[in-house]
């Protein structure tokens, strides 16, 4: 997992090296700084000459700016190599969700794939970014500390051989009780902001029911067991600070009378009143570096969950596939249903369409009618390749869809969806989405036809006029008609709609379909419809039911024989006729 | 860039006092206390340099006399050992007891604040939610109290024990060499520039950072929502060059936040390694030549000063240090913290309403008379300003009197409207997006209160009547059913908190849900959440008409209930609202026509005023508006 992962680093394993030298370097220094510091308090002490003083002070002022360049590069790399990991990481990711099916996409929802490429990317960046200043860092100093100390101190080092495992000890003890007990707690507190969120979007159901105080007294029982068991959570990690105190200060006392008997019953041979700051320094070091250790096991174990989130997103593995051989060229609009059964997911019960078997000439106009869960996208989902089918198989111009190029198929098969999106750009700029070629000419023409070219002309911008994020500032029947504009525009042989007139008038509706009939003639048109007066002249109505196809045929067939049919139909006119003209 | 993008964060005062009050008021015990160990156990911290120096002044003295005879020196020193062994104790003793409190404190700090915040919104207007984007309400929950947490937990305490710990040092620095000091102060003061001077550009990058993080994420967002859209035209090439350019962005943005934030740390450090040195150097240079020393303690210049005067050199840099990067955090903190206040400073909703819904009994002689007990029966409870009271039986009688209104001053969407619904009568709204059908319902519940007219039920002003009492007296089914965690069970009991099992059961078979609920996993004891996901959208409206039906109101507000259904599921729907609309008083909004057809009267509204009014028939025959839209010559999106 963490393999897959690091693969990521690439291009920052340079900064990312450089990084752990320019600590290694920095590293080396500080531990010397002290050793020659105490060098030069002991030559003062026994009264050495000025002008070695002042060597040793220049030699160390040296290795102080040299450690200062190292301290300051070593940040500035090892930003680049983080932001440039987590920025690989974001650009496979985003690859990846594109070679995504519809069947992949089905299974991450849009906002987890937001956090992951947002939040969880940024907690490994920081992660990422604390592992390399720090993981080499605090060991590289632990160990030149602990060595320098024995190598000065000597026996006044022992004191770090209690010090050393009680610390880790207890901070092992600490991280391993806090963390399970903050892992629950953040559970419990997401719920509980989740339970906020009910409040805030549902307000109007809070007050219009008047239960105002029935909430408050729910969220306080809710806040005040979080409060209970976040406090036990913080008072474990509380510990670590008198821990590291109590380390601390037996040090300072230690080297202050261990050392102070050794100086004296040596008389300063073994060891002097210089070694004393040394001994001081390198104990806090070597407190401070255990602590940063046991930080850096809590962050990575924290950020693992993020790991495995993202590790999720780059192999998942899309399900379809080209053929070896695709067909690029598509002959003809017609379409074959051979025996198709299909369900979405390989442990659902039921398919959510059985033996379908169905054939469409080319420039066919086609109407699906049913109720929702009837299996009426389902079935047009198939045609150009969202999904596969699992039993049977589809064909378009007479050939198995899965033999095409998928790129070729799509571009011939325009599908106008029912959860329709159009992004943040011009009108121009979505209309282009179907063609990046396309003139002016072109896609007013595609918009004449989709009833779209009055309200564009309305706008003072026309076709400059900028959408906003999820087309907020159309109207639902402009946006549809938009949408059908922008699938025209392929010029494909298979058009698809899948409930895309439903905020449409009923006459912008008929003028589409006439507009159709009369220019594009040779394209297979498919049109899912709430409405039954969308597809009343239709060449062929399919009627769902269940995922099955329960009739076929057209208007008065249906209505002669076909309950379903008859039943909506009765229903939506009750009784009366509409004026369809 | 905007100038207030690139303004930088201000440390404000005002806020600082009163996240401090707060403290105080809800801990007056705890926090002086927690305090006074903080200031304490730091001070002790600071202090074991005038220990050392007695020690090593004993020891440097025996080594230059040659007395070399531990037992005798032992004793010298011992007491002092054993003194700061003492202090030790003491502090550790405090150190864990001010660390067990401030994790206390903090919980419980945020706690009460979350409840605060919670209850004080439960108590806004309906208003405060129409005009706050939710992302924005849900943010003070979660990134403010985390600021918040981050402000009271770690920098309030560490500012308290940096500064004890700087102010302490710095005199027994003075105290032991006033030379000394001045030349750690001029170190200090470079650290100083050269923070602040990293620190400003580091800022200046971290909001640019903001920026572009909020760009990627809103980018990835539209993206991700529209991935079938992408698939569908084939545009994955495209999506993903867009894609690359705004990393590419962030990645520099980023890169740059963090090089002046990472570099900050190491280069401060290695000033305060500077410092050492030169402190080092300075003092051996002091000693050597013999310059005489000034200091308060009066103290000449010995080895036995060098070396504790060292280790303050760290403990002063490092808090200095610490004090510096904990202003950034308290500034965010504090960011949070006002953001917090201005949720708990906005304005409730104010309730004058004094007429209240009781229970009663009507006697032989037809007079209604209170009743503690449940009885079925309600009556408006109207007290008058002369000690008498009167009951108004409720009956669900609601006119509007030439209503006008405006969501803002000076803009009013609804026209002198006068809408007259009798007990058990049922009133359609048909209109365009806009045209203000929502808005009149708004008003008859009071989520939003009128700018001219009256609005009476059952003959009484409703700016009289208490809110709570007012809604109760009113069903709401809503076009976005929103249900709540919990059972469904639950979710239908919410329209009437004591109502039993049973009657639960019996408002969903009314409602028609019985049928799909009895089949779901749990039946009645399914747990439902992310506002009941797992339910299609005509389940989720069919609890929400039995939770309606258990409230058992008089009368009924259907704000497009049935919109986002298909026609055959609306069918069946219908069957439950009909039954629940029986002998009440209903106000129905409907994008279909089909819903309304049977409605006693149908008021076509446009652009705020009624332009028709009358039943389908007659409407009909009148051909006008409703007629047009009747026969799909209109459109009403």
């Amino acid at each position: 997992m963490i393999k897959k992962l690091l693969a990521c680093i690439r291009e920052y394993k340079r900064p990312t090296i450089l990084t752990l030298i320019f600590i290694t370097g920095e590293v080396i220094i500080e531990a010397l700084i002290p050793f020659i510091t105490a060098d030069l308090v002991n030559k003062v002490q026994q009264g050495a000459e000025l002008k070695g003083v002042v060597q040793t002070g220049i030699i160390l002022l040296i290795m102080a700016v040299i450690s200062l360049i190292c301290g300051g590069s070593a940040g500035f790399t090892c930003a680049k190599a983080s932001a440039g990991f987590a920025k690989n990481l974001r650009r496979d990711m985003f690859r990846k969700i594109q070679t995504y099916s519809f069947k992949n996409i089905d299974k991450f929802s849009s906002s987890s794939l937001v956090t992951r490429m947002t939040t969880d990317v940024a907690n490994v960046q920081m992660a990422y970014m604390m592992l390399i200043r720090m993981a080499i860092r605090a060991p590289l100093l632990l160990t030149f500390s602990i060595v320098m100390a024995y190598v000065m101190g000597g026996a006044l080092a022992t004191s770090f051989v209690v010090i050393i495992p009680f610390l880790v000890f207890g901070l092992l003890l600490v991280a391993r009780n806090a963390m399970p007990a903050f892992r629950r707690v953040f559970k419990k507190y997401d719920r509980l902001n989740e339970s906020i969120e009910e409040n805030v979007r549902g307000m109007r159901v809070v007050k219009g029911f008047s239960r105002q105080e029935y909430e408050k007294e729910k969220f306080a029982f809710a806040a005040e067991t979080i409060r209970e068991d976040f406090t036990r959570a913080e008072r474990i990690v509380a510990l670590n600070t008198p821990l590291m105190q109590i380390c601390v200060y037996f040090n300072m006392l230690f080297v202050l009378f261990i050392g102070s008997k050794l100086i004296i019953t040596s008389g300063g041979s073994v060891i002097n009143v210089g070694d004393i700051t040394a001994m001081l320094t390198y104990g806090m070091q070597i407190l401070m570096q255990l602590m940063m250790l046991s930080m850096i096991y809590v962050t990575l174990t924290m950020s693992s969950e993020s790991i495995k989130r993202i590790v999720e997103i780059l192999d998942e593995k899309s399900t379809l596939t080209d053929p070896e051989n695709p067909i690029t060229t598509i002959s003809d609009g017609s379409i074959d249903f051979c025996d198709v059964s299909f369900k979405y997911s390989e442990r659902a019960e039921r398919y959510a369409l059985s033996n379908v078997n169905l054939h469409i000439d080319s420039g066919m106009t086609v109407g699906i009618l049913g109720t929702t869960g009837s299996g009426k996208s389902t079935i047009v989902q198939l045609i150009p390749r969202l999904y596969d089918a699992s039993v049977g198989k589809v064909m378009v111009g007479k050939k198995d869809v899965r033999q095409y190029d998928l790129e070729a198929l799509r571009n011939q098969v325009a599908m106008v969806l029912q959860k329709n999106v159009l992004f943040s750009g011009t009108i121009r700029d979505n209309l282009k989405w179907g063609n990046p070629d396309a003139t002016d000419a072109e896609i007013l023409k595609a918009c004449e036809l989709s009833q779209a070219l009055e309200f564009i002309n309305s706008f003072p911008e026309g076709l400059d006029t900028m959408i906003e994020q999820g087309g907020t500032n159309v109207s639902g029947g402009q946006k549809q008609r938009l949408c059908i504009a922008r699938a025209l525009l392929k010029k494909p042989k298979i058009l698809i709609l899948d409930d895309s007139t439903s905020a449409v008038d009923t006459k912008t509706d008929m003028l589409i379909r006439r507009g159709f009939k009369q220019y594009i003639p040779e394209t297979t048109k498919i049109i899912i419809a709430q409405r039954v007066a969308s597809v009343q002249d239709a060449d062929m109505i399919i009627v769902m039911n269940n995922g099955e196809m329960a009739a076929v045929g057209d208007h008065e067939s249906l209505m002669k024989n076909c309950d379903i049919y008859r039943e909506i139909y009765i229903q939506q006119t009750n009784g009366g006729s509409i004026n369809d003209d | 860039m905007t100038t207030e993008q690139n303004k930088k964060p201000k440390f404000n005062k005002n806020t600082f006092f009163r996240v401090i009050r707060l403290l105080f008021k809800y801990y007056p015990v705890l926090v002086p206390l927690t305090a006074l160990c903080i200031v304490f156990s730091a001070a002790v911290s600071s202090i074991p340099s005038l220990f050392v120096q007695r020690v090593l002044q004993a020891v440097d003295t025996a080594l230059k006399t040659g007395d070399l005879n531990w037992d005798t020196i032992k004793t010298s020193i011992f007491p002092t050992v054993l003194l700061l062994a003492c202090l030790y104790v003491l502090s550790v003793i405090f150190i864990t007891l001010h660390t067990q409190l401030m994790a206390y404190i903090t919980q419980g700090f945020l706690c009460k604040l979350r409840r605060g915040m919670f209850e004080h919104m439960q108590d806004l207007p309906i208003r405060f939610f129409d005009t706050n984007k939710h992302g924005d309400i849900m943010s003070y929950y979660t990134n403010d109290i985390d600021a918040l947490r981050q402000l009271v937990s770690q920098s309030l305490p560490q500012l308290l024990q940096s500064a004890v710990i700087v102010l302490t040092v710095f005199f027994i620095m003075l105290w032991f060499s006033v030379w000394m000091t001045l030349i750690i102060l001029v170190g200090v003061s470079a650290m100083i520039l050269v923070s602040r001077k990293i620190g400003g550009g580091s800022s200046k990058y971290f909001v640019r950072r903001q920026i572009s993080i909020g760009k990627t994420e809103a980018f990835v967002q539209e993206m991700m929502n529209g991935q079938r859209v992408i698939k569908v035209f084939c545009h994955e090439e495209a999506a993903i060059n867009d894609f690359d350019k705004i990393n590419e962005v962030l990645y520099d943005d980023t890169f740059k936040a963090n090089a002046y934030a990472n570099s900050l740390g190491p280069i401060i450090n290695n000033i305060g390694n500077v410092l050492y040195v030169l402190c080092a150097t300075a003092s051996g240079v002091f000693l050597i030549s013999g310059i005489s020393n000034v200091s308060i303690s009066g103290l000449a210049f010995s080895i036995s000063i060098l070396v504790p005067f060292l280790n303050m050199t760290k403990q002063f840099t490092g808090n200095l240090n610490n004090l510096t990067q904990q202003m950034n955090a308290i500034i965010m903190g504090l960011a949070g913290a006002q953001r917090v206040f201005s949720l708990m400073d906005e304005e409730p909703e104010r309730d004058d309403g004094y007429v209240s819904l009781v229970n009663c009994t009507v006697d032989e002689n037809g007079n209604i008379l209170e009743s503690e007990k449940q009885t079925g029966k309600w009556a408006w409870r109207h007290p008058h300003g002369d000690g008498s009271v009167t009951y108004t039986p409720l009956q669900g009688d609601v006119r509007l009197f030439d209503v006008d209104f405006g969501y803002e001053e000076g803009k009013t969407v609804l026209h002198g409207v006068s809408v007259y619904a009798e007990p058990g009568q049922k009133v359609a709204f048909v209109g365009a997006t806009g045209a203000g059908k929502t808005t009149i319902t708004n008003l008859i519940n009071r989520f939003y209160d009128i700018a001219d007219g009256k609005i009476r039920y059952d003959g009484i002003n409703i700016n009289k009547i208490k809110k709570s009492d007012l809604r109760r007296s009113l069903g709401i089914v809503l076009q976005d059913t929103n249900l709540f965690t919990g059972t469904v069970m639950e979710n239908i009991r919410y329209g009437r908190l004591d109502a039993t099992d049973e009657e639960c059961m019996q408002a969903a078979k009314l409602a028609g849900a019985d049928d799909f609920i009895t089949r779901l996993p749990e039946g009645y004891m399914t747990e439902l959440n992310s506002n009941g996901a797992n339910l299609s959208q005509g389940q989720r409206q069919l609890i929400a008409i039995a939770r309606a039906a258990v409230a058992n109101p008089p009368v009924m507000i259907l704000d497009e209930a049935t919109s986002s259904i298909d026609t055959r599921t609306e069918a069946i729907v219908q069957r439950g609202m009909d039954k629940l609309m029986e002998g009440r008083t209903v106000f129905v909004i409907a994008h279909r026509l089909s819903t309304i057809m049977n409605s006693d009267v149908i008021m076509v509204l446009d652009h705020g005023r009624i332009i028709e009014r009358g039943s389908h028939e007659k409407l009909l025959s009148d051909k006008g508006v409703y007629y047009q839209l009747y026969t799909g010559v209109f459109e009403l999106e």
